[in-house]
């Protein structure tokens, strides 16, 4: 249906925690360069999609292809190689409490590459720097951020290596809106200027309007439907329907 | 001079094409021309502005050329968050750092200290608070507590005292013998184990596990705002929490001490029997004869104490919990290290109390 390229390919995901089902034969394709937002009401798995993705959870049935390689029977090496080309952001930001912001930053350089430590701390700080947080921020520990600082703190790690696809868990939840539009914007313009697939899964609707390409709808354990913002308007289920023409939805400039 | 570059600058190969490139960073005079290249990553394009910053600042001319509109747009950004250098401060490490360093944490030791008096003391007003109106007593956290400290700890507790008795007596015997004074092996094990052993070990092994376990349930709530929620109720979490905790400690340590105590005995005197034939009856006659009740009460008197002391620095530790999960292990490790700590040196003052007053 579309002549783009699909870089994450999921087809047929069964996922399951004892007996309740999460995922049922679920399919979704991510394109190149594009920003994915994903929804659905509390308890549709949204993050465990994102799990079951980036390969911290295993799925009972189905395939995950990712760059077109199959990572569920992809040997190890073949896995790393891939999981160096996209890069993770967790909800709080999930950075190394024993270590300072820059450290965290430099975490995957050190695993991942032999550059030299001035280097590192040259890109680390480069990389803080745009994600906007401020030059005396690098040196601190993460209890002493706020949380928006963490959340800013965990992209520029998940930027550490450039990768090309980026996974972001709820990136504006918790963050009061001006922050929240800020960090849309910052997502927006790193999106741009470096080519990044978004895989983003989000509540937020202002970050729906403002920065994804594309959304995808997930009900009934699989992706209900995938489309733009317009195509959402005239989805036929009751979840979504109240979801995109609710209150807030208004508010935030849906269905204009 | 003119440098054609590798159609890929990524961040694996920074370091590399840094060394390739030194030679003509030294000459002060490069055009680096961007058109072959087909990858730039946000590495590579730091590597060449930083290159050209450097050439720049020793006088020399550097031009980036034939960059695609998307690298020079790369090369834009990144121009604009080059972070301005780190002021070098050399760090130096000198007498008054260390008197600085001497005085800060001796300052916070006696700070913390006296908290933990303000702490002890709030508690012992709630309690008076609590006889004047008992109704207020949570019961129900009571009884959990007392049966989470003192029920789930008699295995351990037991064990624990069976086998310092049999130490007691295994160690005594080699060296009463000598003598052939076997018979005072009771003595030994009756004194050390009803005085100090017996008491002092349960309060650490129940600092070791309820202490610790103080600080963490409380430290965890903490971390939830669950105290604040509490608070907002019109609920004094000293009176719902610290209560209940510190009182059941205060009655199942003696009761702890006490089985300790009995078990301490009867391993002790296993063992006599065993390796110097002092038959049960004997031991019995012996501890009647020789041991003034006068030490089991000197170990029963200090384990309320013990037991505030455990009681109060867990819940103390638990409420100065911060939001993040780091300070609760930290503070729950303080917690366990600081009880055991202040439960030796309450039991050394004691030793010189009842050697003052003579029992």
């Amino acid at each position: 249906m579309d002549a783009r390229e699909p870089i994450i390919e999921v087809r047929g995901l069964r996922t399951q925690f004892g007996d309740h089902v999460v995922h049922d034969g679920l399919d979704l394709d991510v394109y190149r360069g594009e920003v994915l937002g994903v929804v659905g009401g509390s308890g549709t798995g949204k993050s465990v999609l994102l799990r079951a993705i980036v390969g911290l959870l295993r799925p009972q049935a189905g395939r995950v292809a990712v760059f077109g390689t199959d990572m569920l029977s992809a040997s190890e090496e073949v896995r790393q190689s891939v999981e160096q080309r996209w890069g993770v952001m967790f909800q709080d930001g999930a950075l190394f409490s024993s270590l300072t912001v820059r450290e965290n930053v430099e975490v995957p350089m050190r695993e991942q590459t032999d550059l030299s430590a001035a280097t590192r701390r040259a890109l680390a700080d480069l990389k803080l720097s745009m994600v906007g947080l401020p030059p005396n921020a690098s040196d601190k520990y993460p209890s002493e951020l706020s949380g928006g600082m963490r959340k800013r703190a965990g992209l520029a790690r998940a930027l550490a290596l450039d990768p090309e696809i980026v996974f972001l868990d709820e990136p504006t939840a918790g963050l009061d809106p001006i922050g929240a539009a800020a960090f849309d914007a910052l997502i927006t313009k790193l999106q741009t200027t470096l080519g990044l697939t978004v895989f983003m899964v989000t509540h937020d609707l202002d970050s729906l309007h403002a920065i994804c390409d594309r959304i995808a709808v997930l009900a009934e354990k699989r992706v209900f439907v995938t489309g733009t913002m317009r195509d959402m308007l005239t989805v036929d289920h009751p979840w979504a329907h109240e979801y995109f023409h609710g209150p807030r939805a208004r508010a935030a400039g849906f269905g204009d | 001079m003119d440098v054609t570059l590798p159609d890929r600058i990524v961040v694996a190969q920074v370091d590399a094409l840094r060394a390739q490139l030194a030679a003509a960073e030294a000459s002060l005079d490069v055009t680096f021309d961007l058109s072959p290249v087909k990858v730039l990553d946000t590495a590579g394009a730091w590597l060449l502005i930083d290159l050209q910053a450097r050439i720049r600042n020793a006088g020399g001319r550097c031009d980036i050329v034939g960059a695609s509109e998307v690298h020079a747009d790369l090369l834009e950004v990144v121009r604009g968050n080059i972070p301005a250098p780190p002021d070098a401060r050399p760090r130096h490490h000198d007498l008054f750092d260390w008197l600085e360093t001497l005085g800060k944490s001796t300052w916070e030791g006696i700070r913390s200290l006296v908290e933990i008096l303000g702490f002890l003391g709030t508690v012992v007003a709630r309690f008076g608070g609590l006889l004047l109106h008992p109704g207020r007593l949570r019961f129900t956290s009571l009884v959990h507590h007392m049966h989470e400290i003192g029920l789930k700890a008699v295995p351990i507790v037991s064990l624990m005292a069976f086998l310092i008795g049999v130490v007691m007596a295994f160690q005594g015997a080699v060296q009463l013998r000598q003598f052939g004074a076997e018979v005072f092996v009771v003595d030994l094990i009756a004194i050390s184990v009803l005085r100090e052993l017996g008491i002092l070990l349960t309060a650490i092994i129940v600092a070791g596990r309820s202490g610790a376990a103080f600080t963490a349930s409380i430290g965890s709530m903490k971390m939830r705002e669950e105290i604040d929620a509490m608070q907002t109720f019109g609920l004094d979490p000293v009176e719902v929490l610290v209560l209940p905790r510190v009182l059941a400690i205060a009655i199942m340590l003696p009761l702890l001490g006490f089985v300790a105590d009995v078990m301490g005995l009867f391993g002790g005197a296993l063992m006599s029997w065993i390796e110097l034939g002092v038959s049960p009856g004997m031991f019995q006659t012996r501890l009647y004869d020789s041991v003034d009740v006068w030490h089991y009460a000197v170990g029963l008197i200090k384990a309320p104490f013990f037991a505030v002391i455990i009681g109060i620095v867990g819940c103390y530790e638990g409420m100065k919990v911060g939001g993040n999960a780091e300070s609760l292990g930290r503070l729950t490790s303080t917690s366990v290290v600081l009880s055991i700590f202040l439960v030796i040196v309450a039991d050394a003052m004691f030793s010189i109390f009842f050697s003052i007053v003579g029992v």
